[in-house]
Formats: C-alpha cells, structure tokens, sequence
C-alpha cells in the first residue's frame, strides 16, 4: 500500500477508475494504473480493448463518465491544455504536413505550442540529429521514408521537450531497421530521463522497450507489472511450438504422455512446459515436423490473457 | 461526474494561439498562391469582363447605371463567396480529414475552438482577397471609381466571415469531398443567381426573393452595390446585423457538430 501511494505522489500520469461508455457500449471499464516519472510503460490489448480511448482521455481529447486522470500532477479534462503543452504525442498515424519541408514541420509544430521562432531554431538542430534527418532537413515529407517520417513525428513531439511522451503504436508498418532505429531512439530518451507511454501490438517491442506493462482487455486492467514477473507468474518457462503436416497426428499420439499444457492455434500446436526436453525427445525423426523451442514470451502472455480469438477493428 | 473542459454546447472562443495556425496557413498559401489564385478570382473576373462588355452591349442600363456597373458588386460579392466556400470547404476537409492536420494541432495546447477560428479566419481571408482583387479590377479598368468603394473591403471582413462559418458546417458534417457537391448544387448557387449578382431582385417572384433573402448573399449585395455607386448603402445597421447574426449561428452550429463528432 505504502509504495503505491508513494508511486501516485511522485506520478508523471496517474488513471484511477476511468470510466468511458459511448452509448450503452463500455469501452473503458474502472481502469487504474499509474506511470513514474523515467519509466517506459506498455498499455498492451487487442483491437478495440480501449487503448485509443485510454489515451484520447489522457490527453483531454473526450469527455470521461467517471475517474480521475492526473497528467504531471494536473487534472484531465480541467487543465488538459496545460497538460498538452508538456506532454509529446506520436499519433499511431502520420499527420505530418505535406505541404512543408522536414524543417517548416517542427517550426509550425512549435508556434502550436506558444514558443517563440528562435526558441524553436534553436531546437531544430538537436532534434534533426535526434532524428537522423539532419541531411533532409530542407526535403519535402512526400520524398521521406516511411522509417524517416516516424521520426520526424518522434521529433517534432519532443520540440516543446515534453515531460511525459505519448505513443500510439509507434512502429506500426515500419520495416525492421527503421524499427529498430525508433526502438534506440526511445530507448535514448528514457536515458534523458523522459517518461514514456506507449501502446503496441508487437510484443517484442514492450519487451525490450517497458519496465513495466498493463495487458487490457474489455477495457479493464487484465495483468500489470515488469514483462518478465507476468511471464513467470502466469505461464510455464517454456514454449515448444511444433507445426507441419503430420503435427496433430504426433499430437494425438504423444498427448497422454506430454508433461506440458497444449494448446492449438491455427496450425500450430503450442506445447507450455517447465521441462522442454522429454517434449522435444517425442519429436525426434517425425519427417513433416518442424519444431521450434524457446522461452516463454510476452506474446503468449498476450495471447493467454487475451484470448486466441481474432478481434475486428471495432 | 461527467468533467469537461469545455461545455459541448457553448459558443467556440479562440485564444491567441489561433495566429500560430493562420501562420501555418499563411506559409503553405505561399508555396500554392499560384494554383488557387485561378478558382477564387479568375472565374468572377472573367465573368465581370465577359458579361459585363459582352452582354452588356445588348443591355440598357440597370437602374440608371451601365450593366458593367451594376454587375460590379455581385462579382465582388461572387468573389467573396467562392473564395470563403472553397476554402472552408475543400480546404478545410483536407486538413480535418485526409491530412489529420487538426488531430496533430489537439495533440498540443490548442483547442477545438482555436482550429475553428483559424479556418474560418483563414476562409475570411481567402474571401477579402478575391474581393479585393475583383475591386480592384473595377478602378483598374474605370468600371466605378468612387470615395465609398474604400468602404468595400471593410465590408468583405464580415460578408467573408459569414459565407465562411456557413461553409464549415458543411465540413463538419461532410464525410468525403462529394458532400460538398451538395452544398454547392443546393446553397452557393442560388445564392449566386437569386441574390441580385445578375439582375435586380425586382425581376423574381416575391417568395423566391423572400426565400434567397435569409442567405447572407442579399445582405453582402445590398451592402456593396450602393457603394460602387458612390452611395451609402440604406438599412446598412440591420444589413450588417444580419449578417453578424448569420455568422454567429454558424459558428455555434459548426462547434457543436465538430465537437459532437471529434471530441466524443
């Protein structure tokens, strides 16, 4: 109890039984969490699980049915644009101004913010190295990358150098290296000492980006807490997927004498264990297996909490 | 406990943060003067020339004045009105929609309410222009030269800011740019033929002219027709209220219907 209301003193954003319906739909449903000040903290769930909504009431963007939000200590939707003006927002996606050069995007971005032009001159540099577009600074956007203008969209939300950075699934549609360029650059920011929000899909990017995750689902906080204390808490250490023509009939043979929980998803047998050796003895020398054994990751996590059900776009 | 910032009903006000997106406009009409010139003046321009010489060689004069003369102000009014529609219209929805510039502008300290103001301010001001510029094709080519035409652009500030928050309703509303076809079809082009940009009023059915006369093209050509004239226009307090009270419903209407669809 003492660490909890020492974490919400001290809280860069503090949710306590948000509540937000559209209609009779509930879309967020008493949702509590808090983020401290330098942390990277991952809101994971499917599609419409009430990420987008969670954030948009963060920012003072919709009214609330019930809760209390605080960002940087200020209440939401009350101060919501004194909170704006301290916090950096990465939308999920890019709504860079085509009409302006790499440049002309931070100066406008910036004058949004109330700061003066040579305020805003002064940080485009450091932000262009920040973003390793210092050589296409004068370009026009429709001649970036997809990779280049994530980071553009990365730079221009740090120009008022926001306490709090918010982050709608970042990396969304970006090819591997540009991910991975995003991934150092935030990883550089919370070496600033920057907080740090973010919504994701991938779970490998919470797991190398989050001190801590919330999975939500439904709206409500399903599991919280560093990724690899809410693997070891809800699963076994080790996942052996095995797939292939013949993986059900192995399966029905094999089955009574696995140690491991199984589950079956699509094609793919996912066999849960503490002892992954005996399961994979099974599978020597069955030709159309292929197996693959590996340690428990925050996508079955995901997929445990979550359910194996596809989700549409809600 | 159902807290917001702003009631979804309350009239929009602006801040003065609104000047940071007029400059944000300012700066990409620069780099595309070149192309929206041609819509907003260019059409009421050869329109004025077109028919004011050419059909009005045929004509005797309207009112005791050459039909040149007399078409003058419907063109600045013409000119105002699709130099605020476009804008407020097709500009406006690009930024809404297609490019989520305004998602990016309620990502920072700005408001809806702000966005607002600076469209409709930005329309106003595409709409002064093309007026301006009509106006000053009429002292350029000697079609009316008269003190009382420095009254005109003052003028145009309202009669641009009323067409302009009538068109960003539209916006509110529209879902894809076809919408604005209907607006088109339905609003700018009876008020641009029933209003008297064209012929007096006096020529149409009373109820038609009873009808056209709530639409804030009547009031922006009783206001600007006398001062091409050399005149002070008559009625211009209650003209000029009307217009004011026009804009003023608009602005609330398109607040309400902005917030009820981006602030839910």
């Amino acid at each position: 109890m003492t660490s909890t209301s020492q974490a919400s003193l001290a809280a860069a954003l503090q949710v306590r039984h948000l509540r937000k319906s559209y209609g009779a739909k509930t879309i967020v449903d008493d949702l509590s969490f808090a983020i401290r000040p330098g942390e990277c903290y991952g809101l994971l769930g499917p599609n419409g699980a009430g990420k987008t909504t969670t954030l948009r009431s963060i920012l003072g963007l919709t009214p609330i049915d019930g809760g209390e939000v605080l960002v940087l200590g200020l209440p939401v939707p009350a101060q919501a644009q004194a909170a704006r003006a301290r916090v950096g927002v990465v939308p999920q996606l890019d709504n860079l101004d085509p009409d302006f050069t790499v440049e002309e995007n931070l100066l406008v971005f910036g004058r949004y913010f109330g700061m003066r032009d040579e305020a805003i001159r002064a940080r485009i540099p450091g932000l262009l190295e920040f973003a390793a577009l210092t050589a296409k600074r004068g370009d026009r956007i429709n001649t970036l990358s997809g990779g280049m203008k994530r980071r553009l969209t990365l730079a221009r939300a740090l120009v008022n150098d926001p306490d709090l950075i918010v982050l709608d699934e970042p990396t969304t549609g970006l090819d591997p290296q540009a991910r991975h360029l995003v991934w150092e650059r935030l990883r550089a920011l919370l070496a600033q000492g920057k907080t740090i929000l973010l919504t994701t899909h991938f779970m490998d990017e919470a797991e190398r980006l989050c001190g801590r995750v919330g999975v939500i689902d439904h709206g409500r906080m399903v599991a919280e807490g560093p990724p690899h204390d809410l693997i070891a808490q809800h699963l076994e250490p080790y996942v052996v997927e095995v797939y292939g023509d013949g993986a059900q009939d192995w399966l029905a043979g094999a089955k009574a004498g696995l140690a491991a929980r199984v589950e079956i998803s699509g094609e793919t047998v996912f066999c849960h264990t503490a002892e992954p050796a005996p399961v994979v003895q099974t599978l020597h020398g069955r030709a159309g297996l292929r197996y693959l054994q590996r340690p428990a990751n925050l996508e079955d996590l995901f997929l445990r909490l979550t359910g194996r059900d596809m989700r549409e776009e809600t | 406990m159902s807290a917001t910032a702003v009631s979804t009903r309350a009239w929009p006000l602006p801040s003065g943060r609104v000047w940071a997106i007029l400059r944000r406009h300012f700066l990409v009409w620069r780099k595309t003067a070149a192309t929206t010139v041609l819509g907003d003046v260019l059409d009421p321009m050869v329109v004025l020339l077109a028919l004011g010489y050419g059909l009005g060689k045929l004509l005797p004069a309207i009112e005791g004045v050459p039909y040149i003369t007399f078409l003058a102000a419907g063109s600045i009014c013409m000119g105002a009105l699709y130099g605020a529609s476009f804008e407020a219209t097709y500009g406006a929805f690009s930024r809404l929609q297609v490019q989520r510039t305004w998602e990016g502008m309620l990502n920072t300290p700005l408001t809806l309410d702000d966005v607002l103001w600076s469209e409709v301010l930005w329309a106003t001001a595409k709409a002064v222009k093309s007026g301006v510029a009509i106006l000053l094709v009429v002292i350029l080519f000697d079609i009316a030269r008269t003190p009382t035409l420095a009254w005109i652009p003052l003028v145009l500030l309202l009669v641009g800011f009323t067409f302009s928050s009538l068109a960003i309703i539209i916006t509110a509303w529209a879902r894809g740019y076809d919408f604005f076809m209907y607006y088109f079809t339905l609003g700018v082009t009876p008020m641009v033929f029933l209003s008297g940009v064209f012929f007096p009023v006096s020529q149409l059915p009373a109820v038609l002219v009873a009808v056209i006369g709530w639409f804030p093209m009547a009031p922006a050509i009783q206001l600007i027709r006398p001062l091409v004239l050399g005149q002070m226009p008559a009625d211009a307090g209650w003209l000029l209220l009307q217009l004011a009270v026009t804009a003023a419903l608009a602005m609330w209407l398109a607040a309400v219907v902005l917030r009820r669809r981006l602030l839910r």
